[in-house]
């Protein structure tokens, strides 16, 4: 047993204890079969020399035992480093670098240029024409339509319910098989500026249809993790009537400047500021989430928010220039969603943030 | 030699017949020529060697037939009529093609047409109103996002974001006179005083107020209270109070500029009547009784 000595005997110096007794009768069977074992053995006893690699050995649990000890290795260098390092920034005190940044993916995204300058005049001017103008004018204040998608169940009747207690001036209709292209003229012919339609999947909402609708654009978002009121932890009493303010975060390019006014109009201009009720969408990687708290200020640097109705996630999947037209609408912008593309965490596709 | 009784004794009844499905209580026939869909001796199409079904193409019904002189020629066997569109006359075209045939085919072919055009005026009425497209999920796509959302929910710390941009609002004073934390909006309104005009104006306030009380004359009360006065005591408060105010204004904002202790932190500044900027006296009150407890042991 030549070649299993000399093998033990490579890797001596990485610690033979373990597996010993059990792992030579099995490489010394192996070796005999193994088409590597010439490579193997003489590297081996050389400790690792550049262009081998443990993926090289073909035994499995040989192999799986050389990486488990590299990994360990890996491990106790970078810690011996950690602390290496620590050692220096104390011995250096005042005098040491200020501790690196770490990367995050907010942090190393690449630049997008439809980021919106707030001094833009091009942006300005679109949206001083586009069908949000005479919202932001003063001139409509917003009445909202909530329907949901045939046949509702439970859980969604009730996102309806208090979807319409946070969104003031907000009605609740049943479909009862009506196609929203026949809607959408009623709507229009009784004032209703927005509409709203929840749609439903195996009994749980998955998406939100918003439409703004003097033939306003229309948005189609993938809703997710919806949480109802009383499943809500430490919230607090029913919202009031009164109405809340919005705060919308991350809203930063074009794409998302357009998603956000939508969002603006839906409510009210004057919020009412005794209420102490804000309503947020905070975009953060292209995910909307929806909070609705209550805010009290226990002094001029300290606030205390606690939540109240619904919360949710959306996701942009289509925008579409007119109201809802499957069909035949003319889409700004889809999701093109890539199973397969390398590059689809990388970011190059149109983002709203 | 074409023997229906035959191929039914075997393939029907006895051995393996290809296109039957047995069930507990059934046995149904997947020919796709066969009238009816069950196994039965007289619909069987295998067994029959005269026999008719109607078929429906692309909407479109049609009647077939098959004639034993025809069971030699498989690519012919099959005669194909196609119906009439209106109903009645369809009717009439399958009683003039049938018309010496046997009852029961004659009287399923009908029935058969019948429900066919029955489904058929379904689907029209259907397609009219709204279709529900059904949109395959991609497991790895949905699990993907999924994961990103989690993660994006974890950068996007949403109560510090919320937080913040509250705070914000309120610095930039879009909440107007609701909240008064007059600490912080007088000492806004300090710096800006000092910015605006250096630090001399605050030091000529303080000779300004030194030099008033020099010349000022007042009218001070007697430290004594009297009792029947006691009830009256917040009233003389108070008209000492009016006749002081602008001292006190003046003195009160001094002491809140120094004190940036808790104390005053989010409540209004206190009120005249309340402030004891004046001596006063407390006064003890002995018991009458005592006197004639001593008289009793006496």
């Amino acid at each position: 047993m030549a070649k299993a000595g000399a093998k033990s005997g490579g890797s001596g110096n990485k610690g033979l204890k373990r597996k010993a007794a059990t792992e030579e009768p099995q490489e010394a069977a192996v070796a005999e079969d193994g088409t590597t074992e010439s490579r193997v053995q003489p590297s081996k006893a050389a400790a690792f020399p550049p262009g081998f690699s443990v993926s090289e050995i073909k035994n499995k649990q040989r192999r799986h035992l050389m990486f488990t000890r590299w990994k360990q290795q890996q491990r106790k260098e970078k810690l011996a480093a950690k602390k290496k390092l620590k050692k220096e920034r104390e011995a250096l005190g005042d005098k040491a670098p200020p501790k690196p940044i770490p990367k995050t993916i907010d942090n190393q995204r690449v630049y997008d240029e439809t980021t919106v300058d707030p001094n833009d005049e091009e942006v300005a001017y679109d949206e001083a024409t586009d069908e949000f103008a005479s919202y932001f004018n003063r001139q409509t204040s917003p009445k909202i339509l909530i329907t949901t998608s045939d046949r509702p169940h439970g859980r969604t009747v009730r996102l309806c319910e208090q979807l319409s207690t946070v969104i003031p001036n907000s009605h609740v209709y049943y479909r009862r098989g009506l196609a929203l292209k026949k809607i959408i003229p009623q709507c229009i012919s009784r004032d209703f500026t927005d509409l709203i339609v929840i749609n439903e999947d195996r009994k749980i909402p998955n998406g939100l249809i918003l439409s703004h609708l003097p033939n306003g654009p229309t948005a189609h978002f993938k809703m997710s993790s919806v949480r109802l009121r009383k499943e809500i932890k430490r919230r607090g009493k029913d919202p009031t009537e009164h109405i809340p303010e919005i705060i919308l975060n991350n809203f930063t390019t074009r794409l998302g400047h357009s998603v956000g006014r939508m969002f603006a109009s839906l409510f009210p201009h004057n919020p009412q500021f005794i209420g102490r009720q804000v309503a947020t969408f905070h975009n953060q990687r292209d995910y909307i989430f929806f909070r609705f708290h209550r805010y009290i200020f226990k002094s001029e640097k300290k606030v205390g928010i606690q939540e109240l109705g619904p919360r949710f996630t959306l996701k942009l999947r289509s925008l579409q220039k007119g109201t809802f037209d499957s069909k035949y609408g003319e889409y700004e912008w889809v999701h093109k969603v890539c199973a397969y593309s390398l590059k689809s965490h990388l970011d190059n596709f149109k983002r709203m943030e | 030699m074409q023997s229906d009784d035959v191929i039914w004794d075997t393939l029907g009844n006895k051995q393996f017949c290809s296109f039957k499905i047995r069930t507990k209580t059934q046995s149904f026939c997947r020919n796709e020529y066969s009238l009816t869909g069950l196994c039965n001796r007289s619909s069987c199409p295998l067994a029959n060697s005269q026999y008719a079904t109607i078929k429906e193409e692309k909407g479109q019904c049609y009647l077939y037939m098959k004639v034993i002189e025809r069971a030699a020629f498989p690519r012919r066997l099959w005669e194909r009529v196609r119906l009439h569109k209106n109903y009645e006359k369809a009717l009439e075209q399958i009683d003039e093609n049938l018309i010496y045939w046997p009852r029961f085919i004659r009287h399923k072919c009908k029935q058969r047409f019948t429900k066919i055009t029955q489904y058929l005026i379904r689907i029209r009425k259907l397609t009219l109103k709204r279709q529900r497209k059904l949109v395959p999920l991609s497991k790895k796509v949905e699990r993907r996002e999924k994961r990103r959302e989690e993660k994006a929910l974890i950068a996007a710390q949403l109560d510090n974001a919320i937080e913040k941009e509250l705070l914000e609002r309120l610095k930039q004073d879009t909440y107007g006179d609701i909240y008064n934390f007059p600490i912080h909006a007088f000492d806004k309104a300090l710096e800006q005083q000092e910015a605006d005009s250096g630090s001399s104006d605050a030091e000529e306030k303080d000779d300004e107020e030194d030099k008033e009380d020099v010349g000022k004359r007042e009218f001070v009360e007697d430290d004594e209270v009297d009792e029947s006065d006691i009830s009256d005591f917040e009233d003389m408060d108070k008209l000492d109070a009016s006749s002081d105010e602008d001292e006190d204004d003046k003195s009160s904002s001094e002491e809140e500029e120094k004190a940036v202790d808790t104390k005053h932190k989010g409540k209004a500044p206190l009120k005249g009547p309340l402030r004891r900027k004046k001596a006063y006296v407390e006064i003890e009150y002995e018991l009458e009784t005592e006197p004639e407890a001593k008289a009793k042991t006496t």
